[in-house]
């Protein structure tokens, strides 16, 4: 659906995007995560024919964004960082316009309907842009990239200045709109990419260090499986006990987290499986074993660990991507599961309203 | 491009801009209507040509905004990602911007009418001065476009068209100030005050027209282009 082939884009002497590639397929929620200026709205901006490209190759839908701008521009719905609003209109009016704008053949009137509904914003409809709080301008921006219904969604960034409450509905509609479209969307907030996305992008200086599923990141970083124990016992005791068990690397106290009991994060040698030699010894002490947890990786701890290295070659090393070369190396690793994701985002999300 | 002329049309009265527009043009009508009634010479011809003071100070305006608020609202990401070439966008914008300016003329109708109940007009003057004031109107609103295309301010906008308005409209005034002949001459002929007043004159020559023709696609062109070259910054 989407074909990105060596994608560069050079503000003057600034090269914003460098040498970038990635395939998408239809019916794919992929998500672009990056700190700010890492150049995941230059890219998007691109896709969509907002601005020009430097070097590379965009297709959409087999349409060349640079050759046949027309054809490849009405398969996408885009929501920009700042939705584009004339802030002078009514909301339906708004859509109305963007309608005629797009040059869209369903039928007008129960077209702008449906989609008033899908987003929420029915009740909203015959009020001026300009006196609409932000999460409704957003949503209205949302409106208007369905507009047409195109095949493929680019959103930037959907979610920002909603509450907590709109922040699930537009989750929930952008999973929703998942079944039918292609959605890239992108966020520095990442339990909206872990959400929604079965893929993920992530983008740093320009660069594309990372390119699988939320789970496989999470699992390459973590390869060494640590483990996290919660034991009733005496803290020193138990380190020494516990650094003696075949396979163990390290072992560090986390302190007392529950009265009477301390945590140690253990961290095996690379491939052992410690877990049954670590409930032996505490056993072997007459100690009780209250958890044993595998001390996952969440998806932000991954971007900070890609995203601090000091470059991205390193970065790509931290991923077991070995042909590290400038360019050329597209990790696309397809999907099976994603059940565990929405797990992870249940925590993330608890964690964000906090 | 009719979308984008709809909505730039009714933006115009939606904000009070097309309105301030209208009011001064509708004025400043009727003042020089009465007055040139009121010496005895009904023509309707005379008050399109005194008109060109208050356009020059009107267009500024009238395009201030048509391109930059866009740019400052961000809104040009919906226009430029749309399924539109940018040559309609721009279309759009100046059509929108002349009917607004044409209804400003609109009056000089009722004007015509009334003059010729009374005394025998020659039609052909008044059309003449009027075609004339469109096409004025055409070439000083591509200008303005394309300055307003540049900035996202519409102050700064306003006050460069103003300025560059008065150059164009009035450089043959300071023909005389020059003392290379030839730059006097182009002063002269190029001012669009020359071209104009001879459609006052009911003196109708095509390179009149395809002066103002000319200004009017090579601005709106310039416009298109700025637009472009955003997009390579």
């Amino acid at each position: 659906m989407i074909e990105v082939t060596g994608l560069s884009k050079r503000y003057g002497t600034h090269l914003a995007v460098k040498d970038v590639s990635f395939n998408i397929e239809k019916g794919e929620i992929i998500g672009f995560l990056g700190p700010n200026g890492a150049g995941k709205s230059t890219i998007m901006n691109i896709l969509t024919g907002y601005l020009s490209l430097t070097q590379g190759k965009v297709v959409i839908d087999g349409y060349d964004i640079t050759e046949y701008p027309e054809d490849a521009k009405r398969r996408i719905g885009y929501l920009p960082e700042i939705p584009p609003l004339y802030i002078d209109m009514k909301v339906r009016e708004y859509l109305n316009f963007i309608y005629d704008l797009k040059k869209v053949k369903f039928p007008k009137k129960p077209h702008i309907d449906e989609i008033l509904r899908l987003v929420k914003i029915d009740n909203v409809q015959n009020r001026l842009i300009k006196n609409l709080s932000k999460g409704y301008r957003q949503r209205v921006g949302v409106a208007q990239a369905l507009v047409g219904n195109p095949d493929v969604l680019i959103l930037d960034e959907p979610t920002v200045g909603l509450d907590p409450k709109q922040i699930i509905e537009i989750r929930n509609l952008i999973a929703r709109l998942g079944r039918n479209h292609t959605i890239i969307l992108s966020s520095h907030i990442l339990s909206e990419i872990q959400a929604v996305c079965k893929r993920v992008i992530i983008i740093n200086r320009g660069q594309i260090i990372a390119d699988d599923n939320p789970e496989n990141l999470s699992n390459k970083l973590s390869s060494d499986h640590s483990l996290v124990a919660r034991i009733v016992c005496a803290e020193q005791d138990m380190l020494d006990a516990l650094k003696t068990v075949k396979g163990v690397k390290n072992v560090t106290s986390l302190g007392c987290k529950e009265s009477n009991s301390y945590d140690f994060l253990i961290e095996p040698q690379p491939g052992a499986d410690i877990r049954g030699e670590v409930f032996k010894r505490v056993a072997a002490r007459g100690r009780t074993l209250l958890s044993l947890t595998s001390n996952r990786v969440s998806l932000e701890q991954i971007f900070l660990r890609l995203t601090e290295t000091a470059d991205n070659d390193e970065a790509r090393k931290l991923l077991g991507i070995t042909d590290g070369s400038e360019g050329g190396e597209k990790p696309v690793i397809e999907i099976t599961d994603g059940d565990t994701v929405t797990v992870k985002a249940g925590k993330n999300q608890a964690e964000e309203e906090k | 491009m009719r979308a984008v002329f709809k909505r730039e049309f009714r933006s115009y009265f939606s904000t009070p801009v097309g309105f301030i527009v209208l009011a001064a043009f509708y004025f400043f009508l009727g003042l020089y209507f009465s007055l040139i009634y009121s010496y005895g010479s009904p023509d309707v011809a005379t008050v399109i040509v005194a008109m060109s003071t208050v356009v020059v100070f009107a267009m500024p305006i009238l395009t201030m905004r048509l391109m930059s608020e866009d740019r400052r609202q961000k809104v040009d990401q919906a226009l430029l990602t749309a399924p539109v070439s940018l040559t309609s966008i721009v279309m759009g914008k100046f059509f929108a911007a002349l009917a607004v300016f044409a209804i400003g003329f609109a009056p000089t109708l009722i004007f015509e009418i009334i003059v010729a109940s009374y005394v025998s007009v020659n039609i052909m003057s008044y059309i003449y001065a009027l075609f004339g004031m469109l096409l004025l109107g055409s070439a000083l609103i591509a200008i303005g476009m394309f300055i307003s295309s540049l900035t996202e301010s519409a102050v700064i906008s306003a006050i460069l068209t103003l300025v560059i308005n008065i150059l164009v409209l009035y450089m043959s005034s300071f023909a005389s100030m020059v003392s290379v002949s030839w730059i006097a001459t182009v002063l002269e002929k190029a001012a669009f005050i020359t071209a104009f007043e001879n459609f006052g004159q009911s003196i109708f020559s095509v390179s009149d027209v395809v002066y103002f023709v000319s200004i009017s696609a090579a601005f709106l062109f310039l416009c298109v282009r700025s637009l472009d070259k955003r997009r390579w910054a």
